[in-house]
């Protein structure tokens, strides 16, 4: 009885099976690649906001600090977006004929909030506390970067899961003494931070990379 | 098996691997669960809120604690015992409230007054030197004039936190060396006047140090 299959379909079926193997793999690491991405994280990416209300002018230029407007920042787990009448603090006065801040002039006369675009945002299923992190002496430029050079806000970091876990495994890296300097935007780590942050971690009481990297520690 | 039907498989098994994948970045259930997080915007009230204001006359818990800490307008009494971590925390509040518009040395030279905004008037005027702690208690909590009011931004106790500095920055323009404790006079003595000591009058003094050098482009 004669081959059904010439000789070469060996070759051909293993070929197939290995390069849809092959395949296979390469589409995990494309799918795992896009969700790391800046298209995913929408890192890097600027929002168009209502009011072009820039962090460049009123951080950088006019040196007001991060407490004044996002006030719960050292208490709760949220920083806050300001409310309209703070903007209106100065700007009652200050441009107060400028026509790109009528929305906010709209908003304070109406009684209708300002509708900012969100630019980071959590999965709802973890859970984030800005007061520890902050009073522990994380500073905000290490999670946000460079805010005062920020004509629009965006989002400096992937905020994947990886991000926060490569910080809780070794948080020494980026612990700052000195409570000014959480808010300061030119902090750098100081040649001797390693020895530093061994110190302000055992003063400060951070727990051990076990209980950092725990899951319930952001799923809870 | 034939290699036609192997082939089906093996291309079924990774068109599965494909969507798996795919589907638990596509589909984002438990990422955006119907629920309100702080400031999110909702269809379910008319103002599209998710925050729902006080109801009239209720009373916050904790806030009746507060009340020890109201002065009258025409009172000059003050509220707290007045030791220099209080007066450190009103430093570290008046550089976050009151400099983007009175300046680090509290005489109007703020960034946001030097941009536009009215120019508040100094502190180191003889009218708000006699001004009572009252008086300044209530143009910070309900503003005065041009000033908006800063109860929503700052809670009482660092209000009169911030006010016991400001009288100290009052003070630091009309103290004497003689002033000082023994102590911080010999401080003084040996190494010129930029001593960082824990007193509100040196402290001060660093104050307007880095304001006259930083403060005034
Ligand atoms: C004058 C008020 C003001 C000051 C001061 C200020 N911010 Fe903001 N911030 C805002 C407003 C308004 C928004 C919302 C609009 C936007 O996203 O640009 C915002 C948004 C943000 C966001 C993004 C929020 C989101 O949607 O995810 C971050 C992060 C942030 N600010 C960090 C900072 C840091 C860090 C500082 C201090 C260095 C600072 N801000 C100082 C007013 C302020
Ligand atoms: C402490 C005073 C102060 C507060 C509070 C403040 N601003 Fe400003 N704002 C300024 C000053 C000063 C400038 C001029 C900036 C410059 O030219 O450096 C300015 C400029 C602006 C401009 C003009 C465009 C630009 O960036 O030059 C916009 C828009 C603006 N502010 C929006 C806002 C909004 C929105 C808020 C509320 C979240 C706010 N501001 C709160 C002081 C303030
Ligand atoms: C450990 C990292 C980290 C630090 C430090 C940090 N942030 Fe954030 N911030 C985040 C993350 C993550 C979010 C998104 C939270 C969410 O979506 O629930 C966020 C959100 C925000 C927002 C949006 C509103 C909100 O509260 O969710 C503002 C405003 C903000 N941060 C300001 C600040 C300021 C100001 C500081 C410094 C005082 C700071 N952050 C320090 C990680 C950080
Ligand atoms: C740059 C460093 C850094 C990053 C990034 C970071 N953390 Fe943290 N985190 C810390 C430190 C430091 C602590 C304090 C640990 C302690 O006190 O034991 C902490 C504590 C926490 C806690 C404990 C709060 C509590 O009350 O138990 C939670 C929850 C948390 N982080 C969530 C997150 C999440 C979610 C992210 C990512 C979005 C994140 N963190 C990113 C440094 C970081
Ligand atoms: C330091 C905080 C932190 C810890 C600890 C942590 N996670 Fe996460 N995890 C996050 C954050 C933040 C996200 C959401 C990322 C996002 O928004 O894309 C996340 C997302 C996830 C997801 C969804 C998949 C994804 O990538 O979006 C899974 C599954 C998960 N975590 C499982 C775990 C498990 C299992 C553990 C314990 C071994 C754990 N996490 C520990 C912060 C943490
Ligand atoms: C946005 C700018 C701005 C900020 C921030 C600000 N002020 Fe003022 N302040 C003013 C202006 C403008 C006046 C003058 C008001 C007028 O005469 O119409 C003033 C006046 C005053 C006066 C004098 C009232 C009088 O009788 O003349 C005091 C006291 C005062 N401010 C205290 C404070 C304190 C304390 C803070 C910090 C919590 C603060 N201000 C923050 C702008 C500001």
């Amino acid at each position: 009885m004669a081959q059904i299959f010439h000789r070469s379909t060996n070759f051909i079926s293993r070929f197939s099976v290995f390069s849809a193997l092959f395949l296979a793999g390469l589409g995990l690491v494309a799918v795992l690649g896009v969700a790391r991405s800046p298209y995913m994280t929408r890192q890097n990416v600027t929002r168009e906001q209502p009011v072009q209300f820039s962090h460049k002018h009123h951080v950088g230029d006019d040196g007001i600090d991060c407490r004044y407007c996002h006030t719960g920042v050292e208490t709760s787990a949220m920083a806050g977006i300001p409310p309209t009448k703070t903007c209106m603090n100065c700007h009652s006065v200050l441009y107060n004929n400028a026509s790109y801040l009528e929305p906010i002039r709209a908003s304070y006369a109406t009684d209708k909030s300002i509708e900012w675009v969100k630019v980071h945002r959590l999965a709802d299923f973890a859970y984030f506390n800005h007061s520890i992190h902050v009073n522990k002496g994380v500073g905000c430029s290490t999670c946000h970067g460079q805010v005062n050079q920020m004509p629009l806000m965006f989002q400096a970091n992937t905020l994947l899961m990886q991000w926060c876990l490569d910080c809780h495994r070794n948080p020494e890296a980026v612990l700052r003494e000195k409570k000014e300097d959480v808010y300061s935007m030119d902090w750098k780590a100081p040649a001797n931070q390693e020895e530093i942050g061994k110190r302000l971690a055992a003063e400060r009481h951070i727990r051990t990379t076990a209980e950092l990297t725990s899951c319930s520690t952001c799923h809870r | 098996m034939t290699s036609a039907s192997r082939f089906l498989t093996i291309a079924c098994a990774v068109a599965c691997l494909f969507s798996a994948a795919g589907c638990q970045y596509l589909k984002q259930d438990m990422a955006n669960q119907p629920k309100n997080r702080p400031l999110s915007p909702s269809d379910f009230f008319t103002d599209g809120r998710s925050e729902r204001p006080l109801v009239e006359n209720t009373v916050a818990y904790g806030s009746i604690a507060n009340d020890e800490l109201f002065v009258p307008k025409e009172s000059n009494a003050f509220p707290l015992p007045v030791n220099s971590e209080l007066l450190e925390r009103g430093q570290e509040r008046y550089k976050i409230f009151c400099t983007p518009c009175h300046g680090l040395q509290g005489d109007g030279n703020g960034m946001a007054a030097m941009r536009g905004m009215k120019h508040p008037p100094s502190y180191h005027q003889d009218r708000l030197r006699q001004a009572t702690n009252g008086y300044i208690y209530d143009v910070v909590t309900n503003g005065f004039g041009a000033m908006y009011g800063y109860s929503a931004q700052i809670p009482p106790r660092d209000r009169w936190a911030i006010i016991a500095y400001v009288r100290a920055l009052q003070l630091s323009r009309n103290a004497k060396v003689a002033d000082l404790p023994a102590e911080l006079r010999e401080k003084l003595n040996q190494s010129g006047s930029t001593g960082a000591a824990p007193s509100a009058e040196q402290k001060q003094e660093s104050g307007s140090a880095k304001d006259s050098t930083g403060g005034s482009n």
